[in-house]
């Protein structure tokens, strides 16, 4: 989680403020193929900005009040069993999408068109952000460095030298990730986002 | 403690990948009752250390290719029943999966190629033809490096930096594929260098610079060669 937030998020917000400092020049400037060249650097960085301050909301310690989906989210919930039929069904749906996605990017629940909207669950490739009406509900981070450390860096903690074959294996344990992830969701913050959206929370 | 680590990994796992290859093809893919299987590698895990420590081979390898391979020979099986059935939208869906599952297969194999220990010619530079190119191309080895480090860089996401021999003119160029898209079509691939996290962030972490910087020191520019010629 340190390395996450210090060093990636920290390197999507330079780089989107370098690439919004050129737009600037390039807009006072005119020059129209310099504004189109640095659109993909601010997709890319502004999402990686974006996904990533969503992402740390929507986590929560587990066994805290908030990770608590009846008490904490009761309209969400609701409506994800009126779609998906229970609480299981739709974990088992989200995981598997998730797993099922190739290379970098996210898994989400959506809220459609705006707050209580039809849910759907999509995955969006690097750090292509939700944008438009549809609300983030929450987010799983599917980017290796999001878990790749999960083992190694529990070692160092505990400066063990106890790790065995099986803790080797865990390391690109994708299923084991997308397993414990439901351990820290925050579903309180899910709920604000359901009910109300996510507007104040995108602005720079 | 990191110490104790790779070598009791390095222990267990010799037996999966012996220092005698087994005979490679062109792109050193193996098969058994045609079925991809998992090419063994010629060197061992730890021996392109201090470059890529013999944790991240072993499991780059043995996981995550593996897992490619297995992947890709359900796929297959499921494409063979499609046709069998001749179920046209079956066969459709199944390309992103065979696409991605066999480029990730094709481009590892490569990958183990591309490189070897600094005792078995690991960073001597290239020579002959494929250096002319280089030089008549980007004017210098050096430069060749830095483009090919800045093309790696500026991946968003996951992906590899490849060079490839361009079948038309026979021109070399550096290109960059997203995710396990392989080179195929009008190009041929060279060399190529994995920029998937799980290719370094054990032992670089998001210090990705530095492990583009170090695979240098490893590169096998006669295998290059070989597929350039």
């Amino acid at each position: 989680m340190e390395l996450h937030h210090q060093k990636h998020h920290q390197t999507y917000v330079n780089n989107l403020n370098a690439a919004l400092s050129a737009h600037v020049s390039a807009t006072q400037t005119n020059d129209v193929s310099a504004l189109i060249g640095l659109q993909q650097k601010i997709r890319f960085n502004g999402g990686g900005h974006i996904n990533h301050s969503l992402f740390w909301k929507n986590l929560a310690p587990p066994n805290t009040p908030g990770n608590d989906i009846s008490s904490a989210a009761p309209t969400l919930r609701e409506a994800i069993v009126s779609q998906w039929g229970s609480e299981s069904a739709f974990v088992k749906a989200f995981n598997t999408l998730l797993l099922s996605l190739q290379g970098s990017g996210w898994g989400w629940l959506v809220s459609t068109g705006g707050p209580r909207g039809r849910l759907e669950i999509i995955t969006t490739k690097d750090q292509d952000p939700i944008v438009g009406p549809d609300v983030p509900v929450f987010g799983v981070d599917m980017w290796e460095h999001a878990y790749y450390l999960q083992v190694s860096m529990k070692t160092l903690y505990l400066c063990s030298n106890t790790l065995t074959e099986n803790d080797i294996k865990y390391l690109n344990n994708k299923a084991g990730y997308v397993d414990g992830i439901w351990n820290i969701i925050n579903w309180a913050e899910a709920e604000k986002r359901y009910t109300a959206g996510v507007e104040s929370l995108l602005k720079l | 403690m990191a110490a104790l680590l790779s070598n009791s990994a390095r222990v267990a796992l010799r037996s999966g990948a012996s220092a005698t290859p087994k005979a490679a093809g062109v792109a050193g893919l193996t098969f058994a009752r045609g079925k991809a299987t998992l090419p063994d590698l010629s060197y061992d895990y730890g021996a392109l250390e201090p470059s890529i420590s013999g944790k991240i081979m072993e499991l780059h390898h043995k996981n995550h290719h593996n897992t490619y391979v297995t992947s890709y020979n359900n796929a297959m099986e499921q494409l063979q029943e499609a046709q069998a059935k001749n179920d046209i939208s079956a066969q459709i869906a199944l390309k992103p999966a065979v696409n991605f599952h066999g480029g990730g297969h094709l481009n590892h194999s490569l990958f183990w190629e591309n490189l070897a220990p600094k005792n078995a010619g690991g960073g001597e530079p290239p020579s002959g033809a494929l250096f002319k190119a280089i030089d008549s191309t980007y004017g210098s080895l050096d430069e060749f490096q830095n483009k090919m480090n800045t093309a790696l860089a500026g991946i968003q996401g996951s992906g590899w930096a490849w060079l490839v021999k361009d079948k038309q003119t026979g021109q070399i160029g550096i290109r960059t594929y997203a995710n396990q898209d392989p080179v195929v079509g009008q190009f041929v691939p060279l060399l190529g260098i994995d920029a998937w996290e799980h290719a370094y962030y054990l032992q670089y972490q998001n210090r990705k610079a530095e492990y583009f910087k170090a695979i240098w020191e490893v590169i096998n520019w006669k295998a290059v060669e070989k597929r350039f010629s």
